[in-house]
């Protein structure tokens, strides 16, 4: 008895949270390092910025930076492209893979076909754009397939990857294409894991197949498909850079800019460190902005919480 | 008792699909052919493209199938240095990047998966993460940072930033929590310290989701191509995803503002289609041959941890 006691003591002494402390030290370090440095220097977001002699010696500008950008018709085009892109990825990054997910649940019988649908829609998301946006080119470019069968049933060629009217429906298509499997995998596990036994009363009731899919399924799925939109809207500025910068040529800036390739160039290609900085602080505080509402809801409508 | 139930209790009964239904299955069944096709043929015409004949392939002649069997695309790649140097940046960044990232994962996971009376300054922890999960310096200052500490161009820029991941963290935290206290606590009557559970209890337990955390890792550091472009100077010191996109993206970017003559000529003859076909489906293939375990995994990590809420 008197050593289990003294093994509790032990237990509640609070010096023994030092290895804790110790085990959170790299990670702080790192942190510290990359986040909050960074974090800091966002500083130069209101001074006019040279790299010599650098943050304390820079002039303080207080919004000048901010202003300027905004009157740079490429940066209000780049967020007007941002905001289109966004828009139609969130509702067909619900739409398409809720369309998909209930479909495959419709198989009953081939078993071996429905995991080899589901396998085969998740491989584009493991493949990052610069391997897909070799695979575009290669389909999409002039001498590329698709153009080969437009030719082939007597229509003109494209050029979609240059074209201010086809580029944005392309980076937004391709991306569902992309991404598609994911959230396809969210709702088809929300959906095995709903309740059989409702569908037992509906087919008592005399409901069919559809109109089980109508009053049992998809109300059931509902917080799901409530919470992913919720996520997606968070997100609403930050996607697609990465596929937009393999993609994107002079020719399609008009309709293909977005902010964080605006951005880019702006810093890296021009130099421009404290409009760039400025630029990408704005974009970070309505990110924020978003993310912040987006979890509020998620939190209020569907318990959903990250910690 | 009305006739329904008393049917339902005798004999089962024999359900004869409507004609509609039937009409819908084959519908269904076009409907997700066609979407998976999308999903294959493509990654299909880039393989068939890589072994062709370059004329052919320039001319859009190929489809599913090579025209005119060669090999030649891949032959040249094996004799050229620079594919192949780049995968090994890339393995380099592997080796490297992996074990760095489980290790400050699983060492901060351990302890803020404590309660907050076990551990009373987790609240302060927690604060400090998630401020990182919302904010970042950006690109600019990100890149001053790095340049200060001198590890631009080193294999150290590609690892370091991303080597401590607040979302991997929370995965694995929530999976700590879920194991019974029991056992941690018979390991104190063992006389274990925290480092020792951690090692012989919580760790050999966490297998499915270790995996889960390698597997996403793995994956972002293999597919990882923008950090290459920006903190690497020198184009042999480019991992495979980012010495790809050279060969994709036009020609006004960094890389080639930088490069003299003979070695855009070089990019331009890499760029060609059926070697840079090739180039391509040689950057799929460890995906694909691991694609079983990653599918696997993937899915487990995702159902638990959109399940969970």
């Amino acid at each position: 008895m008197q050593i289990i006691k003294s093994n509790e003591r032990k237990k509640n002494n609070p010096r023994n949270t030092t290895s804790f402390h110790l085990m959170l030290l790299p990670a702080v370090i790192l942190t510290f390092i990359f986040c909050y440095l960074p974090l800091f220097g966002l500083v130069m977001a209101f001074q006019d910025f040279k790299p010599f002699p650098s943050f304390f010696g820079s002039k303080f500008v207080g919004l000048d930076n901010f202003r300027y950008i905004f009157q740079m018709p490429g940066f209000i085009s780049s967020i007007k492209n941002t905001v289109i892109i966004a828009f139609f990825k969130i509702i067909l990054s619900i739409l398409v893979p809720l369309t998909l997910a209930l479909l495959i649940n419709e198989i009953t019988k081939h078993v071996r076909y429905k995991k080899f649908v589901q396998t085969v829609i998740f491989l584009p998301y493991f493949f990052s754009w610069a391997i897909l946006g070799g695979v575009m080119q290669q389909l999409f470019g002039f001498d590329g397939m698709i153009n080969d069968l437009l030719e082939a049933l007597g229509i003109s060629k494209i050029l979609f990857l240059l074209s201010n009217t086809w580029f944005r429906p392309i980076v937004i298509l391709t991306d569902i294409w992309k991404l598609m499997g994911y959230n396809m995998i969210i709702f088809l596990a929300a959906i095995t894991g709903l309740d059989t036994s409702l569908y037992e009363v509906a087919k008592i009731d005399g409901a069919n197949r559809f109109k089980q899919l109508y009053y049992v399924t998809i109300p059931g799925i509902r917080p799901m498909i409530i919470l992913l939109t919720i996520l997606g809207l968070g997100s609403i500025l930050n996607a697609n850079f990465e596929q937009v910068l393999i993609l994107y040529n002079p020719v399609v800036y008009s309709s293909g800019d977005i902010i964080d390739t605006f951005v880019f160039r702006l810093g890296i290609y021009n130099s421009q460190y404290s409009l760039a900085a400025a630029a990408g602080l704005f974009k970070s505080i309505v990110s924020f902005i978003f993310v912040g509402i987006a979890y509020w809801c998620a939190n209020k409508f569907s318990d959903y919480r990250v910690f | 008792m009305n006739t329904k139930q008393m049917n339902l209790n005798s004999q089962p009964m024999k359900i004869k699909e409507s004609t509609s239904r039937k009409i819908f299955h084959v519908i269904n069944f076009i409907v997700l052919t066609a979407v998976s096709l999308t999903c294959i043929l493509p990654f299909l015409h880039v393989l068939a493209v890589s072994l062709s004949n370059n004329s052919d392939a320039l001319a859009g002649r190929v489809t599913f199938w090579p025209i005119g069997f060669t090999t030649y695309a891949y032959e040249y790649l094996v004799g050229k240095g620079e594919f192949f140097k780049s995968v090994g940046v890339s393995a380099m960044r592997l080796l490297l990047g992996i074990p760095i990232n489980m290790l400050l994962i699983i060492l901060s996971a351990y302890p803020m998966s404590k309660e907050n009376r076990e551990f009373k300054a987790r609240k302060f922890y927690i604060i400090y993460f998630f401020i990182t999960m919302f904010f970042s310096g950006g690109l600019i200052p990100t890149y001053m940072v790095i340049r200060n500490l001198k590890i631009l161009d080193t294999i150290w820029a590609l690892v370091l930033p991303t080597a401590f991941n607040a979302w991997n963290m929370i995965l694995l935290m929530n999976f700590f929590r879920n194991i019974p206290k029991e056992l941690e606590e018979a390991a104190f009557l063992d006389g274990a310290g925290y480092v020792m559970t951690l090692y012989k209890i919580y760790l050999p337990i966490s297998k499915p989701s270790l995996a889960t955390i390698f597997l996403f890792t793995l994956i972002y550091h293999w597919n990882s191509w923008f950090d290459g472009i920006l903190y690497m100077n020198t184009p042999a010191n480019y991992p495979l995803a980012s010495y790809l996109s050279t060969l994709i993206m036009s020609s006004s970017n960094k890389a080639s503002a930088n490069m003299t003559v003979e070695q855009l000529q070089q990019l331009m003859q890499v760029s060609d289609t059926t070697i840079r076909s090739a180039q391509i489906f040689l950057s799929m293939l460890p995906i694909l041959i691991i694609y079983p375990f990653l599918q696997r995994y993937f899915v487990k990590g995702i159902v638990v941890g959109s399940v969970k809420g």
